[in-house]
């Protein structure tokens, strides 16, 4: 066993875990961080996304002791409890970009990243080659694509989206 | 219209705990002194298990129990089943081998799971399984379902010679023979349906938890239906009686039917946990998945169309060999006779269809139901037979579709199918208006002047869903009735609990069948709350698959309400001291007909309860009401799909630039939740067509066994998509619903390669239409861009 200190979603870490501990399994396992999922085990489908240092990363293709002094940012921690949805989770809402939900967390992980790197306007050309590391077998894509997009726009300057009605 | 009612597209209320990452997936549950189960797979295709030396597997840290076939045996744990028996065209019943949750003397596939390793920890069973020792002496073993056909394959199971399980037939094949010899022209094609891996992205899991203080089991599994795999694990397997086992399907990561059926892993992790007196977690890998859930598809058939002189269709025949892989799974049986055959008829009035299927055994992963199952094996053999018949004798491919087409509704076909309603042209026009075929040539053009080739293809294709009604599955030989149940318990203070025994694995049933009571009782959505997945809560019910929840599940939801509103009128008739018969329920309100006297839906619940209006003995108090919904008939999505594609000659790949989808699927109840559907349909339909396929190696090895190697479609393999509808209501189920979960799956492969073969001017093509496939294709076609 080795001990691993970061910072999870703003809050100081230290684990104890075995050496060959994936982030992913120290988020689920040792802090019950469920909503980062696990989709395969090549790193080819992008559910287990998550943010490390503020840039998109499989959390299933990296170590959890390689992250020591590391600061984490998981879908639970997007939006704050309670408050407002963050822009990109609104919009995935907005335009059904989900079915299953079981691929969402890393999607919109890897979304917010998309528009870290490649800004706030967005063409479909662009989002389908950056969701390249990202499979979901329910949407097609197309509404994936129209969310992203959306949530894009939204996250201009900040500016969370007004909640949508029902 | 309701603003939360039927036809009106809610955003989704499941949507919250998916986007904060606060849903809960089988595994995301863990039990209090949870262990864990890790599967010994088969490395070879085919060998005799010659003994298992568990020795120092059993010393290893952590280890608790490494358990084979021989102490499930010692348990009387019983086989897994295939429910829907199949008699062959001799009247003999099908081959069912059998087949073990641990394989037994010998394993017939990769991946059959030989023995378990339980630990403390998952990382302590792997590596204890790295540590059983298999002496296997290894077999010949055969992975193409025509080869294992012939005289000295290697045979798989004793039960089944030449590895065949029935030789099925359905139509009248005299008949056939002499419309094709009245016919002036035959269309032939040899068709591979490809084998594909369903691959929900959640991979399966199970947790089984036995409490001895009770003698109870609890199972918490990733399936579409938790009550018939309760039902067969304990009348089939013998785990437990049927009252002391308890099945949850908590959030569902998708299932595309791959979570119907019942597998060895969650009756290993339920046997398991009484033995070590503990909870037992299995949660599969990708790589795993592959070797280990059913996949889908995996048929050879040749078929034949034969025309008059006008091009109206006079016969079809097939003859369909379907790979069931080493065992038979949960529904098998049915997928390549009863869900495939019956749909031979297409959009199209064939006077004379004859269908013959062999169903046969091979050294390779079970193949079971995957969404469409039968269907889109059905309409790739039709729609593609139209297609290649129209270009032989040089009439418009829509045209042809269109003189064929059936117009008068009922419509029997001559393969049980009883069609109760459709508009098959106005499908196909607006389609061809949407996708804009009068300017297709000059598209076609311009793409030449760029170096590409551009070609069209259509789908104009019939699902059967709504599955179904049980007397006439029965008949056909299913072991389940395929009703739904439903049951309304309305809250003192308004608020309504729906338990339905359909499932929710991506659909949004929290979501529609709310609309559905929102719609009938006037109330908000969000004082509807939808119980699903659980045996405990739900009494009985048949799940989610063939498209069924809507015009199944809701049509027993509809039913159950009925009875809530009667009651309901009841109790406002004490209340506003007036005849039941002058009750009168609108907009959630209940009014005396004729007066301005009222109750409101709240004021009435509570009186059901409190019961200070009437006696007990005049009407009984509260206001909980169920229903069993059995269908009158299947239903009958139908539509046309219409897929451009643009060829690159250099590389051969295949672009798809535009997509039209016109589908009728009765009445909707969220426009934007039946989009999704199609989307994701259509993109499963497009995978078959261009990159998906499980390849296997003469050994018998799956070659594509991760998302490394399986072709899996991701967003820049897929066209923004243009989906609309038509409209003719269902006369068969309360609503009008007829389904559309698996319309774009069944309807895409079939629209991509008829527009590759159109670009490249060659019919030579299988599936997937990879790009060495296709640029190997247009070398042999000569077909090169001529620029206009």
């Amino acid at each position: 066993m080795a001990a691993v200190s970061l910072t999870v979603n703003g809050k100081p870490v230290t684990a104890d875990v075995d050496p060959r501990t994936l982030l992913v399994q120290l988020l689920r396992e040792n802090l019950r961080l469920t909503g980062t999922h696990v989709g395969c085990d090549t790193s080819q489908c992008g559910a287990c996304v998550v943010h490390v240092n503020g840039k998109a990363t499989k959390s299933c293709t990296v170590l959890a002791l390689q992250l020591e002094g590391a600061n984490v940012l998981t879908i639970e921690a997007l939006a704050a409890p309670d408050g407002p949805l963050h822009p990109m989770q609104e919009a995935f809402r907005e335009n059904h970009g989900l079915q299953c939900g079981y691929c969402t967390p890393g999607m919109i992980m890897t979304a917010v990243d998309i528009v870290r790197r490649k800004g706030n306007d967005l063409d479909d050309h662009t989002i389908r080659e950056e969701l390249e590391g990202n499979i979901c077998r329910c949407t097609g894509y197309h509404n994936i694509v129209k969310a992203i997009a959306a949530g894009a726009k939204a996250m201009r300057g900040g500016a969370s989206a007004p909640r949508a009605a029902e | 219209m309701n603003a939360t009612g039927i036809g009106a597209s809610v955003r989704r209320k499941e949507d919250r705990r998916f986007i904060t990452g606060t849903g809960h997936y089988t595994d995301d549950i863990n039990r209090p002194g949870q262990t864990y189960a890790y599967f010994l797979r088969s490395p070879h295709a085919h060998a005799t298990i010659k003994s298992i030396d568990a020795k120092a597997a059993s010393g290893m840290p952590g280890v608790l129990a490494v358990l084979t076939g021989t102490e499930l045996a010692a348990d009387k744990i019983g086989n897994l089943i295939c429910g829907w028996m199949i008699h062959s065209k001799d009247g003999s019943p099908m081959k069912m081998a059998a087949h073990p949750a641990l394989a037994v003397g010998k394993a017939c596939h990769v991946g059959d799971s030989v023995a378990v390793v339980i630990g403390e920890t998952l990382a302590q069973a792997r590596d204890a399984v790295e540590k059983v020792k298999i002496d296997y002496a290894v077999l010949p073993a055969v992975a193409d379902p025509a080869a294992a056909q012939k005289q000295g394959a290697p045979q798989i199971h004793d039960v089944a010679a030449n590895n065949t399980i029935y030789q099925w037939h359905l139509g009248d094949a005299k008949a056939v023979d002499a419309a094709f010899k009245s016919a002036k022209h035959v269309t032939k094609l040899d068709i591979v349906n490809n084998r594909l891996v369903p691959n929900a992205i959640e991979p399966r899991a199970a947790i089984g938890d036995y409490d001895s203080g009770m003698g109870t089991f609890t199972l918490w599994n990733t399936t579409q239906n938790p009550h018939v795999a309760r039902l067969v694990i304990a009348a089939f397997i013998g785990m437990a009686p049927e009252h002391k086992l308890r099945v949850i399907a908590p959030d569902v990561g998708g299932g595309f039917g791959s979570k119907i059926f019942i597998y060895p892993e969650e009756v290993v992790a339920l046997w398991a946990s009484k033995r070590v007196n503990r909870p037992v977690k299995w949660v599969c890998d990708r790589s795993e998945a592959f070797l280990a859930d059913a996949h889908g598809r995996d048929h050879v058939t040749h078929a034949e169309m034969a025309f008059d002189g006008e091009g109206k269709i006079v016969g079809l025949r097939a003859k369909t060999i379907a790979n069931l892989g080493a065992y038979m799974s949960t529904f098998s049986s049915s997928v390549p006779t009863y869900l495939y055959a019956t749909l031979l008829s297409g959009q199209y009035e064939i006077p004379q269809i004859y269908c013959e299927v062999d169903a046969v055994y091979t050294n390779t992963v079970p193949v079971d139901a995957y969404r469409g199952a039968g269907r889109p094996e059905a309409t790739f053999v039709v729609e593609r037979l139209v297609e290649v018949g129209a270009r032989e004798m040089g009439q418009d491919p829509a045209e042809l579709r269109r003189k064929n087409f059936i117009k008068k509704f009922p419509h029997q076909t001559p393969v049980i199918m009883n069609y109760d309603a459709g508009d098959y042209n106005a499908s196909l026009k607006k389609a061809m208006e949407i996708a804009d075929t009068k300017g297709f040539a000059k598209r076609k053009r311009e793409s030449a002047r760029g170096g590409k080739l551009r070609g069209i293809g259509f789908s104009t294709y019939i699902e059967a869903c709504g599955i179904a009604p049980s007397q006439a599955v029965g008949s056909l030989g299913a072991g389940v009735g395929l009703w739904e149940s439903a049951e309304v318990r309305v809250n003192p203070t308004g608020s309504v609990e729906i338990l339905t025994g359909s499932h929710a694995h991506g659909q949004g049933h929290e979501t529609t069948f709310a609309q559905v009571v929102s719609e009938r009782l006037g109330i908000p959505i969000d004082n509807i709350s939808i119980v699903h997945g659980d045996t405990d809560k739900v009494q009985f019910g048949m799940g989610t698959y063939g498209s069924r929840s809507g015009a199944v599940g809701m049509s027993a939801l509809v039913k159950a309400l009925d009875k809530v509103e009667a009651k309901a009128k009841k109790v406002a008739a004490y209340m506003l001291e007036a005849a039941e018969g002058d009750i009168e329920f609108k907009d959630g309100k209940f009014s005396v007909a004729g007066t301005d006297k009222s109750a409101a839906w709240g004021d009435v619940t509570l009186n059901a309860y409190i019961a200070h209006k009437f006696s007990g003995q005049e009407l009984e108090p509260g206001l909980k009401e169920g229903a069993f919904y059995d269908p009158t008939n299947f239903t009958f999505p139908a539509g046309c799909h219409i897929c451009e594609v643009e060829v690159d000659t250099e590389t051969g790949n295949t672009e798809i630039v535009a997509w039209t989808a016109v589908d009728d699927f009765g009445v909707i109840v969220n426009p934007m939740i039946v989009e999704g559907q199609v989307h994701g349909g259509i993109a499963q339909g497009v995978g078959q067509a261009l990159c998906e396929g499980a390849v296997y190696d003469k050994d018998g090895q799956l070659v594509t066994g991760s998302f490394m190697d399986y072709c899996m479609p991701r967003a820049d393999h897929l066209p923004t998509m243009n989906v609309e509808t038509t409209f003719t209501k269902c006369p068969s189920n309360p609503l009008g619903i007829k389904g559309c979960g698996e319309a774009g799956a069944i309807a895409a492969p079939a629209a991509v390669i008829n527009a590759i073969t159109d670009a490249i001017g060659t019919e030579n093509i299988a599936m997937p239409a990879t790009p060495a496939a296709v640029w190997a294709a247009l070398k042999k076609s000569n077909r090169m861009p001529q620029a206009a």
